[in-house]
């Protein structure tokens, strides 16, 4: 069957190049698409996208990673959503969002939303789920999206061996079908654009009716609708013809192929059996093979992350300003991101990506490539030794590492070393359990679009991946006083302050900034890769 | 011939314990914490740790493990991957492609290995027996995944004769391809093999009786030299389809077949420890049926070994 429906989208493709072709020899040309595909566009056609198997049941509050999020983002709305090219956030679900303090937040919600199964989406749905997520005994991995909650506490002690002496937040009240108020423990500007995030989604009766039944065939209030899940294999939707988000997708189904690698994706990609895939491989990076093997089928877009090599404070020797400064400048960081990572990546000048709100170029000084400085504040510093960069070696990670530990090498005429780790959970546990014995990688990418969510999780002392155990006082006064100014604008200032102060430490060293480049297929019209490395399925235009 | 099987099948016992005792160790047993990289770029939620912790029994000791998991095992229950599938079901589901998958590789082994084994082992030297030595070199020499990404990029993204991965349930004929990667190693091992036996055997006596005899040929080279020239070609066969559910590793990987050796391959990707567990133990039974059949054929095609 799905040989025979591709065989006539083929089929259909080489009649629709005929079509345009006489079009365009006529003069008929009208709009100028931005991509080299041709032909109708066909609303009842599938979108087929590489996939990988969910690591966890697919709930929103239990879904973070890339594979989950790909069903579950297209399954639920939230009350807030973002624009899939500039990340821009505007109101989906939510009517409005008020807030005198940004401590209480009285939202209300829009009427007439509907879950898949046709039950109404009313203000409970989000408190229901969202303390279903923050809920110690229920183990949902985003639970920390719920810790600024008032009562978050309550229901998730710290304390391990606490039980939680009840299952509500204090903070989360129902006033009505299609109004709620939420409470902060502090007041956050940040929460409007927070609760876009994928956990924030509100959940339907079924699921707390019986939640085992519910991960088999998940109801949800968003553009797509689950069909079917073969696990390993994949996961279909089908376009929910019901829903009022301007999010709506202008194709029918989309088949989530999973793929054991992403080498044999890539081949399907060229061969045009896959429809998009939002990473390319190693093998098609290398030598930008890519460009000619893909020509107008490329897709470039702005991922929201930064990567740092970081230079945790409790490795001896290394918590000396003028050594890091020193590696810092030392790094060519832009014959790097053009020579080893093919114009992949942009070279990093601050600690917040490029396209969010209140970045600003240049914030840090000590980011420009300056071989003589570098080689005098070496001198200064007094370090004796070797330099080690360590990082997971797989899926392109070292690379890019060397290069920057022989531009180090070659300037400041010090040994500097590559150290490699087996995979990505070895390398985690190296850094979490603070093991590093010298400089290493350390990547962030962005939750939400927000100058916040670059500096909180990272910079303040004790936050939860401030691995570099980096401490100011400055910092964190100033981050949490940004935190609390209602003024959006007034916010982003003090945010910046924050890291001015932060660049002026260099607790990491901003190396690069992913420009994120996909592929698509030739069935593809249009297609844009969102900041969070997904396709932006309203975006999404599939030719006959 | 029944103390025979029986005592072959009492043998099983303890190497089906010792092995998947080896494997759930060597698999859960790894040093370092499971649920490091599980969560991305922060570290998991305690209560997301507790939770799995205690599902998948991690803070009883090893032994204790181990036996909780064979007792779960032999009423059905094959466990639960980190996102909640059940690793029966998704072993039910792989197990079908890999075996044909499995099937498709042998018939190719054995067709054209030991056809090409025979042929040369009868003629001896010349260019047809040189022929197949450098082909088969040449294939032995060549690591499987190379063969796969091969044919897949030539055939497949080239010239698109096939398509470049497998649909969700494969057919025979989608399965050529990869069953000619798969089989290729084996395939010219057979013919070596074959090769050796037949030449060995052309000149005994049995076959020169039979031949003075006045035996037509073909019942010659059929009966009497295939018969005895096939036990060692049998013994590598029988191992070689075990060996090919897990070896389909890296050509299930390459050709996106949802097959077992894919089961593995992602779950190794994933650190999915439960479904690596169940199915190597799976392989481990498929191994043991094998070779268990082997030997019963042996018996059968060489009555002195039965009487042993």
């Amino acid at each position: 069957m799905e040989w025979n429906m591709r065989r006539s989208r083929r089929l259909w493709g080489a009649a629709a190049v005929v079509t345009t072709l006489s079009l365009v020899l006529t003069a008929c040309g009208g709009g100028s698409g931005s991509s080299g595909s041709s032909g109708e566009v066909d609303p009842n056609g599938t979108f087929t996208v590489y996939g990988t198997e969910p690591q966890n049941t697919l709930i929103p509050t239990n879904t973070n990673e890339l594979g989950g999020s790909k069903a579950v983002d297209a399954m639920f709305a939230e009350l807030v959503a973002f624009k899939g090219d500039n990340a821009q956030p505007y109101n989906q679900m939510a009517e409005s969002i008020t807030t005198p303090d940004s401590k209480v937040y009285d939202i209300k919600i829009k009427q007439g939303w509907k879950f898949h199964d046709g039950t109404e989406v009313k203000a409970k749905n989000f408190v229901d789920a969202w303390n279903y997520g923050a809920y110690a005994p229920n183990g949902q991995i985003n639970t920390d999206f719920f810790s600024n909650i008032q009562g978050y506490s309550d229901v998730h002690p710290d304390d391990k061996a606490a039980k939680p002496t009840t299952d509500k937040m204090s903070g989360l009240v129902v006033k009505g079908d299609y109004e709620f108020q939420v409470t902060l423990n502090a007041p956050f500007s940040v929460f409007e654009t927070k609760i876009g995030y994928t956990a924030f989604a509100p959940l339907p009766d079924a699921f707390f009716k019986d939640p085992k039944a519910f991960a088999e065939h998940p109801i949800g209030n968003g553009p797509m609708k689950f069909v079917s899940r073969t696990p390993n294999a994949d996961i279909k939707l089908t376009r929910f013809d019901d829903y009022q988000g301007q999010d709506k997708v202008k194709f029918k189904d989309l088949d989530i192929k999973i793929y054991a690698s992403q080498e044999t994706a890539y081949q399907d990609l060229l061969s045009n059996k896959l429809d998009f895939i939002e990473t390319l491989p190693p093998s098609a990076l290398a030598g930008s093979k890519y460009k000619s093997d893909l020509k107008d089928n490329l897709v470039t877009g702005h991922l929201l992350g930064i990567s740092t090599i970081a230079i945790p404070y409790y490795v001896p020797g290394y918590n000396n300003l003028d050594l890091r400064k020193a590696i810092s400048m030392a790094i060519d960081r832009t014959q790097i991101t053009k020579t080893v990572m093919n114009d992949t990546y942009v070279p990093a000048d601050g600690y917040i990506s490029q396209g969010i709100p209140g970045y600003r170029p240049g914030v840090c000084e000590f980011c420009k490539f300056d071989p003589a400085q570098a080689k005098q504040l070496f001198a200064q510093s007094g370090f004796k030794g070797k330099l080690t960069i360590a990082s997971n070696a797989d899926g392109g990670r070292k690379e890019p590492l060397v290069a920057a530990c022989n531009s180090i090498k070659n300037v400041l005429g010090v040994e500097c070393d590559f150290v490699p780790a087996t995979d990505f959970g070895q390398w985690r546990s190296i850094v979490t359990g603070h093991k590093l014995t010298g400089m290493g990688r350390s990547d962030w990418s962005a939750d939400y679009p927000s100058i916040e969510d670059f500096l909180n999780p990272i910079y303040k002392t004790g936050a939860s991946s401030n691995d570099s155990t980096y401490s100011n006082p400055a910092v964190d006064k100033l981050l949490e006083q940004a935190d609390a100014t209602p003024d959006k604008d007034a916010a982003v200032k003090i945010y910046q302050q924050a890291e001015d102060l932060i660049a002026k430490d260099l607790p990491s060293i901003p190396v690069w900034d992913e420009k994120g480049v996909a592929a698509k297929s030739k069935h593809t019209k249009t297609v844009v890769l969102d900041f969070r490395r997904r396709a932006d399925y309203s975006s999404v235009e599939v030719t006959k | 011939m029944i103390r025979y099987v029986l005592r072959r099948l009492l043998q099983l016992i303890p190497v089906f314990f010792g092995t998947t005792f080896l494997i759930y160790a060597l698999v859960w047993a790894v040093p370092g914490d499971p649920f490091s990289g599980k969560c991305g770029q922060t570290a998991c939620p305690q209560a997301y740790i507790d939770l799995m912790t205690q599902k998948f029994h991690l803070n009883d000791n090893l032994i204790v493990q181990y036996f909780k998991y064979l007792g779960s095992l032999f009423t059905g229950d094959w466990g639960e991957t980190f996102n909640g599938n059940s690793v029966g079901e998704l072993i039910g589901n792989a197990y079908p492609i890999t075996l044909r998958l499995a099937l498709v590789a042998v018939l190719i082994e054995a067709v054209i290995g030991l056809t090409a084994g025979v042929l040369t082992g009868l003629r001896g030297k010349g260019f047809l027996d040189n022929l197949v030595l450098v082909s088969t070199t040449f294939l032995i020499s060549l690591p499987v995944f190379v063969t796969a990404i091969v044919l897949q990029i030539v055939l497949g993204t080239e010239f698109g004769i096939i398509d470049t991965s497998v649909s969700d349930n494969p057919g025979f004929g989608e399965l050529i391809v990869p069953g000619i990667a798969l089989g290729s190693l084996s395939m010219a091992y057979i013919a070596r093999l074959t090769r050796t036996s037949i030449a060995e055997n052309r000149h005994a006596d049995y076959i020169r009786t039979a031949i003075a005899k006045g035996q037509p040929r073909s019942r010659v080279v059929g009966v009497h030299l295939l018969r005895n020239s096939v036990i060692p070609v049998l013994t590598f066969l029988g191992t070689d389809l075990g060996a090919l559910m897990g070896g389909a590793i890296v050509t299930e990987g390459v050709f996106n077949i949802n097959g077992l050796g894919g089961l593995i391959f992602r779950g190794i990707q994933n650190r999915e420890s439960a479904t690596v567990t169940g199915v190597v133990v799976l392989l481990v039974l498929v191994y043991l049926l094998m070779s268990l059949i082997v030997d019963l054929l042996y018996a059968v095609l060489d009555p002195r070994i039965r009487y042993d």
